[in-house]
């Protein structure tokens, strides 16, 4: 069956390197870089729509996607962009995807981290939260009936735990034992609504009703969530089912662009900052005696470099607009799928 | 002679032998055979991987299809009646329907749907929600209404690289009789001429086909044709407006209820791009907007029926 070609050589060079932790900080300092660049040009007028990041949550994402094997696949939530990224999107693409550019990744047909590339490995995500729950485990299911050594991972959030399709996500995969990996990134609010109006029983508690372990993690603290999530997948891998991974973190700035988030207690802010997952890993590595500073300005380059080149990109054409609504010729599946191991 | 469920039955069959990629989903489709017996005998054939009974979830049947279709399966997921895609609509509208536009990624999976009443199914075994999903971009929707149709199309809706609703009329399982070629072969997505004439043409698909065809067997003399659309999206518009050049005055028939119904669309096509060529208004004979009701009296009262149909035609014969 038909593969699409692999655009960008996988693993990334840093992944081979004999240090993880720089690469892992690495992804986080892209993510946050370009999230915040993304949100200089949305104040610029050049991001249409509203702009959703995740910052403070970086660790979550750059954890858990470092984790998975180019050949898993991987169902990617809205404030995970350092997914991508770990996959091998280019920066460039990814803030032509936030200004609806056609070098975007959708092409201009989604917005903001609305996206997936097939050709790495990725589904994007609805709006619906959390159907790619379901997707994953449909992933995990195909696998698992071919008896193919991969593992499909997603990630949700508190409030999605609230709907039926999480339900069915977890039951299907605790029922077929499925090698898929759930990450709840519990950032503590489903925009203004806290936890405790979420749920009356812990999603971690309610994995193991669904036969297979919950385990909660510091989801600010990229090595930990790194860690946990490779034993998942070895776990799955094994034959032994799903994992529910639970990354406490906090949403350090609102849902999205418009929302100042005065529902959120400025000392419980505070006590998050204390904890930032870049700054932590920064000092980790410090006193490893790895250059930091260094690391730092070889991502900002990076980012300055993939602002030029995006804004260089022309807005889609308005006569594609109703191009592509199906596909007209063979469906070619995910990509890479090449084993690189 | 074969029935429709039988031709169903045998398409399915056919393309999981040809193709190691289609897998059956459903609830009770393995060892039950299916609540109507389409996949009588699967199991022992396919194995438990191929023929899955699923969790009753009919969310989570389509969601799981569409990540098994993404990386390289061709699930047929099996809705037990129509009536439950309602619980499997946002994974289908939302996740299936726009993820081809969205991200170049085609979606290949077929969703089963035992629609239609006229057996005191009642409001929740009797629905006909195809125009729910016409609305839907994305989604390709097709409704046989012979057993040779039946198995073609389901061919040609597993191998089509997108999300397809197959609409199959439950009231033609064992109504519907014909001959149905042996082995593989894909049926267009296009419109057929049931009957060819030229007074009338009464534009129908599905279980209605028949209703047609019965209501206009003899019809005082009159030619009357009957196109029997077969997929509704995509539309055979050229099918369409052909006839009625040919036969200038149009009865459309749904058995779905009337408003937004797949003829109101085949009604307003002929209105912009066929005025010329009517001898009349366009006639429409549907299902009121009225939950199917269960009680016999009550529910033939609102389903289109032979009666009906002709009354419609021979009104607008004389107009």
């Amino acid at each position: 069956m038909a593969t699409q070609e692999v655009r960008r050589p996988y693993p990334s060079p840093e992944r081979e390197a004999a240090d993880d932790g720089v690469a892992l900080l690495r992804y986080m300092l892209l993510m946050r870089f370009l999230e915040e660049r993304a949100m200089n040009l949305y104040r610029q007028g050049k991001v249409p729509g509203s702009f959703y990041d995740g910052f403070g949550q970086e660790a979550v994402s750059t954890g858990a996607a470092y984790a998975m094997a180019p050949e898993d696949r991987l169902c990617v939530l809205h404030r995970d962009l350092a997914a991508h990224l770990v996959r091998g999107v280019e920066p460039a693409r990814v803030l032509a995807q936030y200004m609806g550019r056609a070098g975007g990744i959708t092409r201009g047909r989604d917005g903001n981290v609305h996206f997936g590339d097939p050709s790495l490995g990725c589904v994007g995500m609805v709006s619906m939260l959390p159907d790619m729950m379901l997707v994953a485990t449909g992933m995990a299911m195909a696998f698992k009936l071919r008896r193919e050594p991969r593992v499909a991972l997603t990630w949700f959030g508190d409030g999605s735990t609230s709907r039926g399709d999480w339900h069915e996500a977890m039951n299907w995969a605790g029922v077929q034992r499925l090698p898929v990996i759930f990450v709840l990134e519990n950032n503590q609010y489903a925009y203004s609504t806290p936890l405790s109006k979420q749920f009356a029983v812990d999603p971690v508690q309610r994995a193991g009703a669904y036969g297979f372990p919950g385990v909660t993690v510091d989801g600010n603290d990229v090595e930990a969530v790194h860690a946990v999530t490779r034993e998942a997948r070895e776990r799955a891998l094994a034959g032994a089912g799903p994992t529910m991974i639970e990354a406490v973190t906090m949403r350090m700035h609102g849902h999205a662009a418009h929302d100042d988030m005065r529902y959120v207690p400025p000392e419980l802010l505070e006590e998050w900052s204390r904890r930032d997952p870049v700054e932590r890993q920064e000092r980790r590595l410090a006193e490893r005696g790895v250059d930091v500073e260094a690391v730092r300005n070889e991502v900002r380059a990076e980012v300055d470099r993939a602002t030029e080149e995006a804004l260089a990109m022309p807005m889609p054409e308005p006569s594609q607009a109703t191009e592509g609504v199906f596909c007209e010729g063979e469906a070619v599946p995910l990509g890479d799928g090449r084993p690189v191991r | 002679m074969t029935t429709y469920l039988e031709a169903i039955s045998d398409g399915l069959r056919e393309e999981m032998r040809a193709d190691d990629r289609v897998l059956c989903m459903g609830e009770d489709i393995a060892d039950f055979g299916g609540a109507f017996k389409v996949t009588d005998g699967f199991l022992a054939e396919f194995g438990p991987d191929r023929v899955m009974d699923t969790p009753l979830a009919e969310s989570g049947i389509v969601g799981t299809a569409i990540g098994a279709a993404v990386v390289g399966m061709r699930p047929v997921c099996e809705m037990q009646f129509a009536d439950f895609i309602a619980c499997g609509f946002d994974q289908l509208v939302n996740v299936a329907g726009k993820m081809h536009y969205r991200q170049g990624l085609a979606v290949p999976i077929t969703v089963r749907l035992p629609s239609g009443g006229g057996f005191s199914g009642g409001p929740f075994h009797s629905q006909n929600p195809e125009a729910w999903f016409m609305h839907a971009p994305g989604i390709k929707v097709v409704a046989p209404s012979t057993p040779e149709d039946a198995k073609g199309l389901l061919i040609s809706a597993i191998r089509d690289p997108n999300p397809v609703c197959f609409l199959e009329h439950k009231h033609l399982y064992r109504r519907a009789k014909g001959e149905v070629p042996a082995g593989t072969y894909e049926t267009p997505m296009t419109a057929r001429v049931a009957r060819p004439g030229e007074d009338l043409v009464v534009i129908a698909y599905g279980a209605m086909v028949h209703t047609a065809l019965e209501a206009t067997d003899d019809l005082d003399g009159a030619r009357v044709e009957v196109l029997d659309l077969r997929s509704l999206v995509p539309l055979d518009e050229a099918a369409i407006l052909d006839s009625v050049r040919r036969c200038s005055k149009v009865v459309v028939v749904d058995e779905a209820n009337r408003t937004c119904a797949a003829g109101a669309e085949v009604a307003a096509l002929i209105a912009q791009r066929a005025f010329e060529d009517l001898d009349g208004p366009v006639v429409r004979v549907a299902t009121p907007d009225v939950p199917i009701p269960f009680s016999p009296p009550l529910e033939q009262a609102v389903l289109p029926s032979v009666d009906r149909v002709k009354e419609a035609c021979r009104e607008l014969l004389e107009y």
